[in-house]
């Protein structure tokens, strides 16, 4: 591994060199088969993704649906721990050393592992950025060993966000920021392109860094409305709904490709 | 750890953040942040604001039947042998719990809030009891969730709730108990956060929740204190109440942080034993992480997952506590120690023979620790116990353990 590599920053550079929305399929580490994660990662990439959040499996997932608490529940019943996520991180680092793996989860995995031991575990394996659903700013300062060991902390805004903290997470965020498409938990029904393009927009005029949108986005439609005018869209629920009930591998990989390619399809002729 | 001789002013926390020392905070998702600032700042400015404190000691007077008296248990103290054991009567309230005292204060502020929909979360059912209560006295939309097992096991509050008008959802994700009934109430918050208050039963969640349902219960430590002055001229030895998210406890305490000399200890849920590992006491067995938005000691493995609690008492069957509690036992100001089921079993047979009053399974853990305590103080002493709710609704329960039918 090369040291002190940006990959988010190289990656989202990439994009608008090629005129490309970048394309983040989620899933929930551990799920469906354990066994396959890492094939699983490998097929995302091939059939399109350009940056892989994976999701670390935590027991109380307050901010998120019911398709990605079952995921969560499921992993965590076939053992997965943070210890596995990461070897399957170092596994796909062998072949692919330049998509970016952020890890999405929330703070109390954190806190027992240790904040500045996870970070270090972390970027070992090629880890690049964290995505924590319950550390907002205000709590900045739990996470501070997580950057100093090196990773990107993505942060979130929502419609609920406004001034002045929505300046203060535009600065604050690395690699991209994430924002929210509406007030609610991951996958439920609530997209409005518009209303989001709006907010999209204001978010632009505070700062420059890459804008990825997420929750509600289901399909290659609803990728599209909201490819066209944000930096990248992220899929989860659906993706992992999708992937739920593959047995093999083979057929889990196929799972992936069928629903990530013509999603794939529909960013890129857009432009 | 903070040394104890650190804290100057127990009643100082906490600071702006919600922070009590290295616990408390707001550890939320990002949706929430706003809506948990316009509730703080609301509740700051209710707080000092005479008309609302007037209108909360109105109905703690009046609908709730305030002051609940100190009861010495004269036989319960002869039996033990030791210091005299005098009860907090909070099982007196209306709806028979301390909980009513909270969620009064709360359906206030979402009145001056504008919120016309009341979301809650409960283990025994007991918040939401209260919850809808006050829901149904204010005019108020209300909806409660509730742990599919914790159903099972507390059918009689459910219908309750359901009488005064409440909506019962049951959760069926992670261990079904109260730790997921409050994640799925927070999902409906984030979903609502426009027209719905949450009002959390327990000093537990982000700031400013800890503080507020600490200062909405502090009315029992407050009252106490006075009664225990005018009563007995003295302060007591030592004060005892159950901690499961620890409101009750807070309640009781606060008042009485200040006056070093009063010992302050918690009786967590041990459940079968410490060394079982089927237990609930979180500040006896855990260590340090985040659930429900604030840092607290919490039961959880290795890898950070939190784990599921056991508890004959379903509202002590939690596996955090309020971050002020973290703070107290860091600080060295509380103890907390273990209570087992078949201990607060015991105790609530005996408070029930020898005092005539049937306390909460929750309550009995506190009886047991005040036992406990009396046993070691000479008989002048005078050991506080926070009778913190009846035990009506355990009925089932208890007979359901001894294999009677009912």
């Amino acid at each position: 591994m090369k040291a002190g590599r940006r990959r988010i920053d190289d990656r989202f550079a990439d994009l608008v060199a090629k005129g490309r929305t970048g394309l983040i399929p989620f899933i929930t580490a551990g799920d469906p088969l354990p066994g396959a994660m890492v094939a699983l990662m490998d097929a995302l990439v091939d059939s399109g993704a350009d940056l892989i959040e994976l999701g670390v499996p935590f027991s109380d997932p307050m901010a998120d649906g019911p398709v990605i608490q079952h995921a969560s529940e499921r992993a965590l019943a076939r053992g997965v721990g943070l210890r596995q996520v990461l070897d399957w991180v170092r596994e796909f680092r062998v072949r692919d050393d330049d998509t970016p793996v952020v890890l999405m989860g929330y703070m109390n995995p954190v806190e027992v592992h240790g904040a500045a031991r996870f970070g270090e575990d972390a970027v070992a394996a090629g880890v690049d950025g964290v995505l924590l659903v319950d550390c907002p700013i205000e709590e900045w300062q739990a996470a501070e060993p997580l950057r100093a060991a090196g990773l990107d902390q993505v942060l979130l805004a929502a419609p609920t966000t406004v001034e002045p903290r929505l300046s203060a997470v535009c600065a604050a965020t690395r690699g991209f920021l994430y924002y929210v498409s509406f007030a609610g938990i991951t996958g439920a029904d609530g997209l409005s392109p518009e209303s989001v393009r709006e907010r999209v927009a204001q978010v632009r005029e505070r700062s420059a860094v890459p804008i990825a949108v997420g929750f509600g986005v289901r399909d290659a439609g609803s990728a599209a409305a909201i490819g066209a005018f944000a930096d990248a869209v992220v899929i989860g629920s659906a993706l992992v709904e999708r992937l739920a009930g593959a047995a093999t591998e083979t057929d889990l990989c196929h799972r992936a490709r069928d629903f990530i390619a013509p999603i794939r399809a529909a960013l890129d002729c857009r432009r | 750890m903070t040394p104890p001789t650190a804290i100057e002013d127990f009643h100082a926390w906490p600071d702006a953040h919600g922070r009590f020392g290295a616990f408390g905070g707001s550890y939320v998702a990002e949706t929430l942040v706003a809506p948990l600032g316009e509730l703080a700042r609301a509740y700051d400015t209710l707080r000092t604001d005479p008309a609302f404190i007037a209108e909360f000691e109105r109905d703690l007077a009046h609908y709730v039947g305030r002051p609940s008296p100190i009861y010495h248990a004269e036989r319960l103290s002869r039996m033990v042998g030791g210091a005299q054991i005098l009860l907090k009567r909070e099982d007196l309230n209306h709806t028979g719990a301390h909980k009513i005292n909270n969620t009064i204060g709360q359906a206030l502020v979402a009145r001056h809030m504008g919120k016309r929909r009341v979301i809650a979360e409960t283990g025994a059912g007991q918040h939401g009891v209260a919850t809808a209560t006050v829901c149904a006295r204010f005019g108020l939309d209300c909806v409660v969730y509730m742990g599919a097992t914790d159903i099972e096991r507390q059918k009689i509050n459910v219908y309750r709730m359901k009488l005064l008008g409440a909506q019962v959802v049951p959760v069926t994700s992670g261990s079904r108990t109260l730790k997921d009934a409050l994640n799925e109430a927070m999902r409906d918050w984030v979903t609502h956060v426009a027209d719905t208050f949450y009002i959390i039963g327990t000093v537990a969640g982000p700031h400013p929740y800890p503080r507020m349902v600490r200062d909405f219960n502090a009315v029992v430590g407050r009252e106490a204190r006075a009664q225990m002055l005018a009563q007995y001229g003295r302060l007591p030895s030592v004060l005892t109440a159950c901690v499961g998210g620890g409101s009750n406890a807070i309640g009781l305490f606060h008042a009485f942080l200040q006056d070093r000399d009063v010992r302050i200890v918690g009786a967590e849920a041990a459940g079968e034993g410490i060394a079982s590992g089927r237990h609930a006491a979180s500040l006896s067995a855990g260590r340090p992480g985040v659930l429900h938005g604030n840092r607290t000691y919490l039961l959880c493995d290795d890898d950070g997952q939190v784990i599921e609690t056991h508890s004959v008492s379903a509202g002590l069957d939690y596996p955090g506590v309020g971050p002020e509690h973290a703070f107290l036992k860091d600080a060295g100001r509380a103890s907390y120690v273990g209570v087992t089921d078949e201990e607060a079993l015991a105790a609530f047979h005996q408070l029930a023979r020898s005092e005539g009053i049937l306390a909460a399974l929750e309550s009995s853990h506190a009886i047991a620790q005040a036992i406990k305590l009396a046993r070691e103080l000479p008989v002048d002493a005078l050991v506080l116990c926070n009778l913190s709710g009846r035990g009506d609704k355990d009925v089932h329960t208890i007979a359901a353990r001894e294999g009677i039918a009912l």
